[in-house]
């Protein structure tokens, strides 16, 4: 389905995940951020462009590559991203979601 | 989020590896959902937050008939520590991390991690003798008042 963000139109799944990442910008990351009640700090955008850098790698999102990554620690990402942070980093950097159960 | 689950509480009474790691997935995979989580490990559930044991959790070889294996040949030595590091390669490749790693994640995440009283007075544990990631000792009672809320759901592994 079609969503209009930020000023673009966008496509997105039932859960409210962008379905092509090229529909992605800033901007459009902030206001899928204030829909989830974040406020994107400068943390926040080290870890949406982590995941990004995941994500284009083609390699797997894991709680447990998120504290080996040496970026920030497990706390913190829960800190950043309350109520599911994988999910919603995810959400909000554009990728799909992640399908491990770890 | 569309459940009406609010709040998972583990009670992991066994100390087979299999078993710690159902709990933790489990417990895990609520908190990355949103979903609040707690772990109160009893009986044997205890050797998984032992600092000396916890490393060395085996899979049952014996009396586990989905094994596939004949019990008199898993009751030979060494039969469940080459069937538990064969379990722990497979683990490995999955990215799913050892116990003591991922006691530290669950703590992380803001899983509570609680001992039984009971069974840690009847083991004659003492507090050192347990992770430094627990967040404490705990009757039943307490434990079931930590249950005491909308969306709570209690499981026994």
């Amino acid at each position: 389905m079609e969503k209009t963000i930020a000023g673009k139109t966008v496509n997105v799944n039932e859960e409210g995940y962008l379905t092509d990442f090229s529909q992605w910008t800033k901007e459009v990351g902030e206001e899928l951020a204030k829909e989830q009640g974040i406020q994107l700090t400068p943390r926040h955008w080290e870890v949406i462009d982590y995941v990004q850098d995941k994500h284009k790698k083609d390699e797997a999102l894991s709680v447990r590559g998120i504290k080996k990554s040496g970026v920030f620690d497990v706390k913190e990402f829960y800190d950043l991203f309350p109520g599911g942070p994988l999910k919603k980093a995810t959400l909000i950097a554009g990728i799909p979601k992640p399908k491990s159960c770890i | 989020m569309s459940t009406k689950v609010r709040k998972m509480l583990f009670i992991l009474s066994k100390g087979t590896i299999e078993n710690a790691y159902a709990a933790f997935i489990m417990a895990n995979g609520a908190r990355m959902e949103g979903i609040e989580s707690e772990i109160f490990f009893t009986f044997f559930g205890l050797e998984a937050i032992q600092k000396k044991k916890l490393e060395h959790l085996h899979v049952a070889t014996v009396g586990n008939p989905a094994m596939h294996m004949p019990t008199m040949l898993g009751g030979l030595p060494g039969m469940e520590a080459l069937a538990t590091s064969m379990m722990k390669k497979e683990m490995e490749k999955l990215d799913m991390p050892p116990i003591g790693e991922f006691l530290e994640i669950l703590s992380d995440s803001g899983c509570k991690l609680w001992g039984c009283k009971l069974a840690v007075d009847m083991f004659h544990l003492k507090r050192e003798d347990l992770i430094d990631d627990l967040d404490g000792i705990l009757t039943i009672g307490d434990f079931y008042n930590r249950a005491d809320e909308e969306g709570c759901q209690l499981l026994f592994i």
